[in-house]
């Protein structure tokens, strides 16, 4: 019985297929209207931060580098869950109104934070991975420190940051799913509540996970795209 | 034109330049001989700064940089502008075409407007015989062509001195000739040059004045024929025989 049942369930049939059809809006709702945009504005807003920190890192100056140490510390050491339980809950209870943030923009704060230590890590890799020498060609030419980041190091360490960058990416595509956590009505958490209402779990879930895939699968394509790109001056 | 007096420079406890004095004239070539570890490379990266001697004192063209007093980074680019380097593994931008390596100072630290540059940029091409390399990638060149845009990228900042670091020590055997042949036309053409190379052929052809160091000394200098064929100090004799055989 319990065997029929498994058997039953891998099929569809035409009940289950006007489940998946009707959720399928909904989801791609959640998809366009938290997913994507929780994604991009906080890898992009995690970059910036990437940056900046790396560069903290770098600079010789102790002052800096130990706000960069500390930073990535805390974030690295502290699970995104618990980040994300933070920035919203937590500062949210605090009573202070400038720091009650919306669903969204307390997994955009956490998100981006989190991001942001990540990639500097890799974007320090990135440019202590640069051969010394160009920044002594660049300042042999007369370059000052910025003009030989901007010019000669910050473009080579970005081919090869991008390999490990479009991992932090990808991961970010799925952790925006930890933002159900916090109310923000993405993709995952629009699944769960489909679920509550319609009892199909397994149908639904694979549902989402199929949709995160194929966004995954076409980040990866654009990787390609963009490493093509940016290997046309390596052998 | 160019000097550098009393300069002195330690990495830790390593003494590299023990007070090295030296002075080039307008148009003169200098090339500077002795064995690995014996401060050559350091003394070029003094000249331009790269590395900062802890005492002494560098003039270029009218300006000096006096280095047992506080350095400012203007100062030192200010006299980088004067200086082209040259180095022993071209350390071209491998992310620029060719000519955008030779267009990267003009443009970026000279302000240059970009057609200006590239005017020159061709020009400076065609004079070390890559007139045709303009727009591929440094790796799709031999490593003989990498050096000749190396010598132009230094050139096109307009500089009065060139320095060059062992230019050929890290080519083929059939490459070098055609390095030595554009050095030796700048050199023609009046440029002043400091040239660290084991190149005795260019060296006696070409140069005014030998220098050769040993343990951060100069141990001797003079000119080619004297330091070559007569040398006085043993520590020459030595290194003169090792290199020939
Ligand atoms: N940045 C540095 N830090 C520590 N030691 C250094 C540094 N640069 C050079 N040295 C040391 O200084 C000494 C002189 O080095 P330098 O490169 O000037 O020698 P060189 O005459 O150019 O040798 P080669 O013929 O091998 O190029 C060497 O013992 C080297 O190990
Ligand atoms: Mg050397």
């Amino acid at each position: 019985m319990a065997k029929m049942y498994l058997l039953n369930s891998l099929f569809l049939n035409a009940e289950d297929l006007q489940t998946l059809q009707d959720s399928f809006l909904p989801l791609l709702k959640g998809v366009l209207y938290y997913t994507i945009p929780l994604t991009l504005i906080s890898f992009f807003a995690g970059l910036l931060l990437a940056v900046i920190t790396a560069l903290f890192r770098i600079s010789g100056v102790k002052l800096l580098s130990g706000i960069a140490r500390v930073y990535v510390s805390i974030i690295r050491g502290t699970p995104l869950l618990v980040q994300l339980f933070i920035v919203f809950y937590g500062f949210g209870n605090l009573g202070v109104e400038f720091l009650k943030f919306s669903p969204f923009v307390g997994a955009l704060i956490a998100l981006s934070l989190n991001t942001g230590a990540y990639a500097s890590e890799i974007i320090r890799a990135s440019i202590l991975s640069i051969d010394k020498g160009q920044w002594e060609a660049a300042e042999s030419i007369g370059m000052s420190y910025f003009q030989s980041l901007k010019r000669v190091i910050l473009p080579q360490a970005t081919r090869v940051s991008i390999p490990p960058l479009s991992n932090s990416f990808i991961g970010l595509v799925k952790e925006t799913s930890l933002a159900s956590t916090i109310l923000v009505a993405e993709m995952f958490r629009k699944a769960q509540e489909i679920v509550a209402t319609t009892y199909q779990p397994l149908l639904i879930y694979m549902e989402a996970a199929a949709i995160y895939w194929v966004i995954c699968f076409i980040l990866s394509l654009i990787q390609d795209q963009i490493e093509a790109h940016l290997n046309r001056y390596i052998k | 034109m160019l000097s550098m007096k009393n300069i002195s420079k330690t990495f830790g406890s390593l003494e590299v330049l023990k007070d090295i004095s030296i002075n080039v004239d307008q148009g003169k070539v200098v090339v500077v001989i002795g064995p690995s570890g014996s401060g050559k490379t350091t003394l070029l990266r003094c000249l331009n700064v790269l590395e900062q001697p802890d005492s002494g004192a560098v003039t270029i063209d009218n300006q000096t940089i006096d280095f047992s007093q506080k350095v400012t980074k203007p100062a030192i680019r200010e006299l980088r502008k004067q200086t082209g380097m040259v180095f022993q593994n071209y350390n071209l931008f491998p992310h620029l075409t060719v000519i955008e390596n030779i267009m990267e100072g003009p443009v970026t630290v000279q302000k240059q407007e970009k057609s200006t540059a590239r005017e020159t940029a061709v020009r400076l091409l065609e004079k070390v015989g890559l007139g045709d390399k303009a727009d591929v990638y440094p790796y799709q060149l031999s490593g003989g062509q990498q050096q000749r845009v190396g010598i132009a990228r230094a050139m096109a900042i307009d500089p009065k001195v060139m320095l060059f670091d062992e230019p050929t020590s890290a080519l083929d055997p059939e490459l070098i000739g055609e390095v030595l042949q554009v050095m030796k036309d700048l050199a023609k053409e009046g440029m002043t040059m400091v040239v660290v190379t084991h190149e005795m052929k260019f060296a006696k052809e070409v140069a005014d004045e030998v220098v050769f160091m040993d343990g951060g000394y100069i141990v001797e200098r003079g000119a080619p024929e004297e330091v070559f064929e007569r040398p006085t100090q043993e520590r020459t004799k030595k290194f003169l025989n090792l290199l020939q055989h």
